[in-house]
């Protein structure tokens, strides 16, 4: 073996020498270059130097974001593990636990939309499969620019596809998620995916290697040069060069996901393993490296073991490479050939490719070559942490200073522009390409405003919601922050779940710029303190940087991915109206907030005005109240009240699920609700803590002391109609009427119309 | 008395848990047989579940038929055993040869996943026994590849031979069109002559518990329970 000491390494012959230009090319600054050296005694060789770069990059490093998310509460009787595993775990009745995760694929959907959403998928599900955890559930928050554009066309059209491609072949049904339009997202779309999957809390199973001696194996899908330096990638802003990246976008195989599922799961029930890793971003460099720091050992690998689809791949490209379906796996000498026989029955194979050792470094050898030789905990750890500088943008301050110039439109008109509107309307076109039943146990599929999950063999239910009003958060991400928790735990309430905890994909622009890290920074005190008043701990989540292209960055866009439990799933109740003649209430008071409203941002193409501010304490009696009348079965349906405000949560609670076969009237008299607000402030404010629910005449009292004893406000606003029948508001002196047929057609079709031609769209425009 | 059913699993199944558990939920000793294996361990049902066998990459079901199960599914079937072809199942069949007929790419070019209205036609199979023919159905479909395609001579004989088990139908007039994927003759499910070998798109299978929004596909599982004389193993008779 070359090299005498512990930490030398050589060079591979040919390979070029470590320059500032190499290390600049590498993302590295000139800071970071000197913590290398020290960390090292020595100059890096170019191996060392990718692994530094990608273990150091923002994606895996954390290094502006670690101090801010350090506040996030993270503790609670429900947690079973809380964030730096690979997904975090909360504990369910009967022994059983959920894992769950969110994270972004933004950049390579970007340049690639159907590959890189599907890779997105298919690397969430992995980090909820490597904790044991069998996947139920996916959901995604997808944003892009305006669909009168059509390159934003065709990458949602791609996206759509890639996404629902992966889950349906895996077979994990897609519940819900949310899709949304605005222009900061051309050329900038956001892929956020997430995972939902259930174990028995004595099978959790973590990425810690451990046991001196025992054997590194990679397990499923070879390596290949696909998707190197992919992390890196991931941490600078888009541009023109992004085009140049596409084959760093990896390409997803999912009949070999579902393999590496079964195989996974077989290998950790089976207790044949001591530890597993997805090969994630900066794929074997990173999966090594931190599996061996929470173990506190070291590793040896041998990239010459390494099974490869080409051959001549060096060191460095087997250490970078983010070729898909694979996994690391640590395991004892004498179960390797119990584990290849587990492998192979999947049609997979096993590679022991390394060792557990007991000097603490990170080592990497080529056919006996020394070629890496790092410290491992300071690998992981030494990455410099930044305290960038926060500065609230004078422009946004000014906004929230503004009104919309005065509207003209009549309420009629309004709300059917609204529910014409991209981002209000049905999302069907979308999750109809994505199974949502597979696995038989959707209870609520999407549409809802969570999707709700049977868990067979027990009681109990899962809701699932994924949730962000960026509008909000681009004019006050305090604010928006708490209402983006606000929102996703009435959702989930909504459903008669209770809210147990989140998880959180944090998409910003450049951090290094003030504007942004402002909006950071305050983005995840709002999210901090709204989890401390609901008591959902944060498990885990991601945090995407850089998401910014020549036409500018995008509006602070944090997703929360929240599950709640419904302790019996048979209570679960559903969004829309159910019978006529059932009454109708609004849960909460109005005050009219129109800052940063659907109303004023669709319609008069104003984003501006202040946001409401959230009432934490009004969110959690309200949440508690939903929990307790769907208890107490007195419920037919509840629907969170939020964009486009009362008249559109109306709307939609009567234009029915996305099969229903007919919509429902309804008759809601506003008079004493809200009183003295302008009449568009009152139907379209988008105030938090209120809903409309629903319930049978007999119920209506029984509601009401529900109330009284949460301290919810209750108002009567009327009665459901007859199938087809119309919907009429009365406020402000006059009574405005809709035809549901008529409503539901729009709302149904906004996006299809706009889809039509998508497939003639292609690769245009930039 | 109680029924031996086999859900065979290629690599790639991903409904066959969903199959497996509502046959036990009607009572069945239901199991999982591997691909790989020869036997059907001397079950009285087959069921082929839905999925992506071996990925489906090539064209669906063309990979799952040579699998070494499908000699034994074959002698199953051509003894008169009942095998249900589910989604991927009936794409199985029909590459088999087990059912006439291809299934294609959807006319949409979409993944199409939605509850459908059907119809069921033919009541003398041993799936559809326990529903009056003509029942108005809503079942959950989920596939790329389900338009069912057929020469017209074909078709013809389909329907003249009574070999339709469920159609597509119009629901609500002001609904959705029926038809999700331009299926001929909105053609659904399918029997062979006999009626032993069944496949069909929808998934009966995720709706068999009123929480899942309806319990309407319990029928074809119940029925094969309820059938009049189990048909004998055909385990021994092929050997």
């Amino acid at each position: 073996m070359l090299g005498t000491g512990a930490t030398d390494a050589v060079a591979l012959p040919g390979e070029p020498a470590v320059t500032p230009e190499l290390v600049r090319e590498h993302n590295l600054t000139s800071g970071e270059y000197d913590r290398i050296l020290d960390v090292l005694g020595r100059a890096p060789t170019l191996t060392e130097l990718g692994v530094f770069s990608a273990l150091w990059s923002e994606h895996c490093s954390y290094k502006h974001s670690r101090p801010v998310l350090r506040a996030f509460p993270t503790t609670g009787p429900q947690v079973v593990q809380g964030p730096g595993e690979n997904a975090g775990v909360l504990r369910l009745p009967d022994g059983w636990a959920v894992a769950f995760k969110v994270e972004s694929h933004n950049h390579p959907s970007a340049v690639e939309p159907y590959q890189g959403a599907a890779t997105g998928v298919g690397g969430i599900l992995r980090d909820v499969f490597t904790m044991g955890a069998r996947p139920v559930a996916l959901l995604n928050s997808l944003r892009f620019g305006p669909l009168d554009h059509p390159r934003n066309r065709y990458l949602f059209a791609g996206v759509v596809r890639g996404v629902g491609d992966y889950g349906n072949c895996v077979g994990i049904p897609t519940l819900g998620g949310e899709v949304a339009f605005a222009p900061g997202y051309t050329g900038n779309p956001l892929v956020n995916a997430m995972c939902v999957g259930l174990l028995r809390e004595s099978e959790l199973i973590r990425a810690r290697a451990e046991g001196v001696g025992n054997v590194l194996l990679t397990v499923g899908a070879r390596t290949g040069r696909d998707g190197i330096h992919g992390a890196s990638f991931a941490s600078e802003e888009l541009s023109a060069a992004s085009e140049a990246r596409r084959p760093q976008v990896q390409v997803g195989d999912p009949f070999t996901e579902k393999l590496l599922l079964e195989a996974s799961l077989e290998l950790i029930t089976s207790g044949l393993i001591v530890a597993i890793q997805d090969m994630g971003a900066a794929g074997l460099t990173s999966s090594s490296a931190e599996m061996a720091a929470r173990g506190g050992v070291g590793v040896e690998i041998d990239t010459g073991l390494v099974p490869t689809r080409e051959s001549g791949m060096t060191p460095y490209e087997i250490l970078l490479s983010e070729s898909q379906e694979r996994m690391l796996v640590v395991a004892e000498p004498a179960r390797v050939e119990e584990i290849s026989a587990v492998c192979a029955r999947w049609e997979l194979t096993a590679t022991p490719i390394g060792r557990v050792t007991d000097d603490g470094i990170f080592r990497v050898t080529h056919h006996g070559t020394v070629v890496a030789a790092i410290p491992g905990q300071r690998l992981v750890d030494d990455c410099p942490v930044y305290h960038p500088e926060a500065r609230e943008s004078e422009d946004v301050r000014a906004r929230r200073g503004m009104t919309a110039p005065a509207l003209t439109i009549d309420p009629e008109a309004a709300l059917l522009q609204l529910l014409d509107a991209p981002n209000l309307a049905s999302k069907r076109w979308v999750y109809e390409q994505y199974d949502s039943t597979v696995q038989a146990a959707t209870v609520i599929p999407p549409g809802g405003d969570a999707g709700v999950i049977m868990v067979p063999g027990t009681d109990f239910g899962l809701a699932v919601t994924l949730d962000c009003n960026a509008r909000l958060l681009a004019l006050d991400p305090y604010e928006g922050g708490k209402a983006a928790v606000a929102e996703a735990a009435r959702n989930i309430a909504c459903t008669g779940a209770r809210p147990l905890g989140i998880t959180d994909c944090l998409n910003f622009g450049n951090p290094e710029k003030p504007e942004v890290f402002f909006q950071f920074r305050e983005a995840c005190r709002g999210i901090g303190d709204a989890c401390r008043a609901f008591a959902t701990p944060v498990t885990g989540g991601n945090v995407s940087f850089y998401n910014e292209s020549p036409s500018g960055a995008i509006d602070p866009t944090p997703t929360i991915g929240m599950v709640g439990l419904l302790e019996r799933v048979s209570d679960r109740v559903g969004s829309h109206f159910a019978a006529p003649g059932d009454r109708i209430c609004i849960l909460g008071t109005t005050a009219g907030a129109l800052g940063g409203s659907a109303y004023w941002a669709e319609l008069a193409g104003f984003v501006g005005g202040t946001p409401a501010p959230v009432d934490l304490d009004a969110e959690r009696r309200l949440q508690e109240l939903l929990v307790a009348a769907a208890r107490e079965g007195l419920l037919r349906s509840a629907h969170d009240c939020s964009e486009g405000g009362l008249a559109v949560a109306v709307a939609e609670a009567a234009m029915g699920a996305s099969y229903a076969e007919h919509p429902l009237g309804a008759a809601v008299d506003l008079t004493g609700y809200g009183d003295g607000l302008a009449l568009d402030a009152l139907l379209f404010g988008e105030d938090g803590a209120r809903a409309v629910v629903s319930l049978a005449e007999g119920a209506a009292g029984a509601l009401a002391e529900l109330c009284a004893r949460h301290g919810v406000p209750l108002f009567r606003a009327g009665a459901v109609g007859s199938p087809g029948g119309a919907l009429t508001i009365q406020a402000g002196g006059r009574t405005m009427t809709w035809d549901t047929r008529h409503l539901r057609r729009t709302w149904l079709d906004a996006i299809p119309r706009r889809m039509r031609h998508a497939d003639l769209d292609r690769n245009t425009g930039a | 008395m109680t029924r031996r059913v086999a859900v065979v699993r290629f690599p790639g199944s991903n409904c066959d848990a969903d199959a497996l558990r509502a046959a036990q939920t009607v009572g069945a000793d239901a199991r999982y047989v591997w691909h790989r294996d020869t036997s059907l361990g001397g079950a009285d049902v087959v069921i082929l579940p839905g999925g992506f066998s071996y990925g489906d990459y090539l064209r669906s079901g063309a990979i799952a038929r040579f699998s070494p199960i499908m000699a034994a599914v074959r002698r199953h079937a051509e003894a008169g055993g009942p095998v249900l072809g589910i989604c991927n199942g009936f794409q199985i069949l029909c590459e088999a040869h087990l059912l006439p007929g291809a299934l294609m790419r959807n006319a949409g070019l979409t993944f199409v996943s939605r509850p459908v209205p059907v119809t069921v036609e033919r009541t003398t199979t041993p799936f559809t026994s326990a529903y009056a023919p003509g029942t108005r159905l809503s079942l959950p479909v989920a596939h790329g590849e389900g338009r069912f395609a057929a020469t017209e001579d074909v078709a013809r004989m389909l329907e003249a031979e009574g070999r339709v088990v469920l159609r597509y139908v119009k629901g609500d007039p002001a609904a959705e069109p029926g038809n999700p994927n331009g299926s001929a003759h909105d053609i659904a499910g399918i029997s062979n002559a006999e009626g032993n070998v069944v496949g069909i798109m929808p998934h009966p299978e995720r709706v068999t518990n009123p929480l899942l929004g309806s319990d309407e596909g319990l029928g074809f599982f119940t029925s094969f329970m309820t059938a009049a004389s189990p048909t004998p193993p055909m385990e021994s008779a092929s050997r």
